[in-house]
């Protein structure tokens, strides 16, 4: 049967319209942003004139410098200690033998359907009575633990992937298992490891309830939280707001953009699991 | 290995436990909790309240799995009957709101919502300023206001999932099925929706599990309201473990949550597995 030209078309006019869709919101909140900051504004339309003026003032009265700060050092620690953890955890799921390993396995996967919503109320209370609530570990440490789960589960997957040959040939060389894991698996790894450190990285970066919870002080809040503390102050700053939003967009956009086969591979085969 | 399952057991197994534990107290935070058993689940079971966030959690369902699915198919259905290529910008484009910080997602549609907003201005610029409203504020309009931005990030997952999967189906079993003279629904029922179970079930607990936790979109455009019109279990739980000094209560809702969205993923992946 031959699809026609028409449907061709019409196929291309209803992809056209869900992009339009998805972006519009986008679109609408970036025009916001080019407008003076304080402007009343209503309805979408397009700036008398195109300035970047709200982006600065916004980035200063938000406090922006410091938020992006203390987020990057949020989500660089949990992203490097996730990919040191998870590798050779995944290394020995994923070739070894050893009690319970089945069991073990299971039970960390639970932590990539378990949401902090549920761990919550115990993490707070436990936090504050060591002094990790108002510190960048409050958020480093259970972020990591939630990440180790699909790190685990991805590294062990690609480590299942391999040809045990590989580490055979090593081995008769005499090389340890820790030796072949860094030195042999690892570097062929990298696409693997390039993914999961993008989605850790998203992950951590639009985290908001664990620092809406574990940070009250303005030193430790991160990107994310300090958009809704500057949307409660500013609400109706439209372009002001607007212009906060893009900040706490713009770093996972562009890796986005830049590694968009890596992010789609790691969603989709990231979720594929069982 | 060990570092990480330590690791992994003190930030994520030990706060389950205790979160157990704490539910089984009646605690405001502060001073000594005493023990009550289970009554903070009886309570909860019975408490309108929680009811009433659950029985939103249940449309949320409707609004962040049930409809982007159905978009995500009808899409596939129409580009793998048309044979149009899944055009890469497309689908950078409609996946790209599932990278966003929820609470930029928020932030954004609480300004779309505005009653000077964007929507309401298109209304009125296409002749149809009898439907503006002011739909984060409305009761009758707030839950599914929400609900609309959970279809808007969820839709694209779903889609690039349904086109992932399309691609693995072999092209034999469609040729076959024009052969014997299938149109398009047909088409859609007899090949690409068998293919697709697995992409399937793996869309369907995302995005479920996405409408029970939407805790960062509600937080920044409705705090729950109008009154309690989109309070969600997620939102009671901050509420009352950290404003109204509920501790014991919210560490029930927070266990009986997890505990809903753990039985869905084992049961969404049985299901799959036992029908391959």
């Amino acid at each position: 049967m031959n699809t026609g030209s028409f449907e061709r078309t019409a196929t291309h006019v209803m992809l056209a319209l869900f992009a339009v869709l998805a972006l519009a919101p986008l679109v609408v909140v970036v025009l916001a942003a080019m407008h003076p900051s304080g402007t009343l504004l209503s309805g979408a339309g397009l700036p008398d004139s195109f300035s970047l003026a709200t982006f600065r003032t916004a980035w200063d009265e938000g406090g922006f410098s410091r938020l992006m700060t203390s987020s990057a050092i949020v989500a660089v620690t949990v992203v490097a200690l996730t990919t040191v953890l998870s590798i050779p955890a995944g290394y020995a799921f994923g070739t070894m033998r050893f009690p319970f390993a089945d069991l073990l396995f299971y039970v960390i996967l639970t932590g990539i359907v378990v949401p902090f919503e549920s761990l919550i109320v115990p993490l707070y209370y436990s936090f504050r009575d060591v002094g990790l609530t108002d510190s960048y570990w409050g958020l480093i440490l259970p972020q990591t633990g939630l990440s180790i789960s699909f790190g685990v589960f991805w590294m062990r997957a690609f480590f299942r992937s391999l040809p045990p040959e590989l580490s055979d040939a090593a081995r008769v060389d005499g090389a340890t298992s820790w030796r072949i894991l860094w030195r042999v698996l690892v570097p062929i790894g990298r696409p693997a490891i390039v993914t999961m450190v993008l989605l850790v990285f998203m992950w951590t970066w639009n985290e908001f309830l664990l620092a809406l919870v574990m940070i009250s002080d303005q030193t430790h809040r991160t990107a994310p939280l300090g958009l809704s503390a500057f949307q409660s102050r500013y609400g109706v700053d439209v372009p002001g707001v607007s212009a906060a939003a893009v900040f706490v967009a713009a770093p996972v956009v562009i890796l986005y953009v830049l590694t968009q086969r890596q992010f789609l591979r790691g969603m989709l085969a990231g979720s594929i699991k069982g | 290995m060990l570092p990480a399952l330590v690791v992994f057991g003190v930030f994520v197994v030990a706060p389950m436990i205790d979160g157990a534990w704490i539910s089984l107290f009646a605690w405001d935070g502060v001073t000594v909790g005493h023990w009550v058993g289970l009554s903070n689940y009886r309570e909860a079971l019975v408490d309108p309240l929680v009811r009433e966030a659950f029985g939103h959690s249940l449309v949320l369902v409707g609004f962040y799995a049930v409809l982007p699915i159905t978009i995500g198919l009808f899409l596939t259905a129409l580009m793998t009957h048309a044979r149009v290529r899944g055009g890469a910008a497309v689908r950078t484009i409609i996946f790209l709101p599932q990278v966003l910080a929820a609470v930029v997602v928020g932030v954004a549609w609480k300004w779309l919502y505005d009653p000077s907003g964007p929507i309401n201005s298109l209304l009125g610029a296409v002749g149809l300023s009898s439907l503006e409203h002011t739909w984060l504020g409305d009761f009758s309009t707030a839950l599914p206001a929400v609900g609309v931005i959970g279809t808007w990030v969820t839709t694209g997952l779903c889609l690039v999932l349904f086109v992932a999967g399309v691609q693995r189906i072999p092209l034999s079993r469609y040729e076959a099925a024009r052969v014997d003279g299938a149109g398009p629904v047909r088409e859609f029922f007899a090949v690409t929706l068998p293919g697709l179970r697995n992409e399937l079930a793996v869309a369907m607990s995302l995005s479920v599990i996405t409408a029970l936790r939407a805790f960062d979109i509600i937080f920044v455009t409705t705090k729950g309201g109008p009154g309690n019109a989109t309070t969600v279990p997620s939102l009671l739980i901050y509420q009352r473990a950290f404003i109204t000094g509920e501790v014991g209560s919210a560490a029930a809702i927070g266990a009986m949550m997890g505990a809903i969205i753990l039985l869905l993923s084992v049961v969404i992946t049985r299901v799959v597995e036992e029908r391959r």
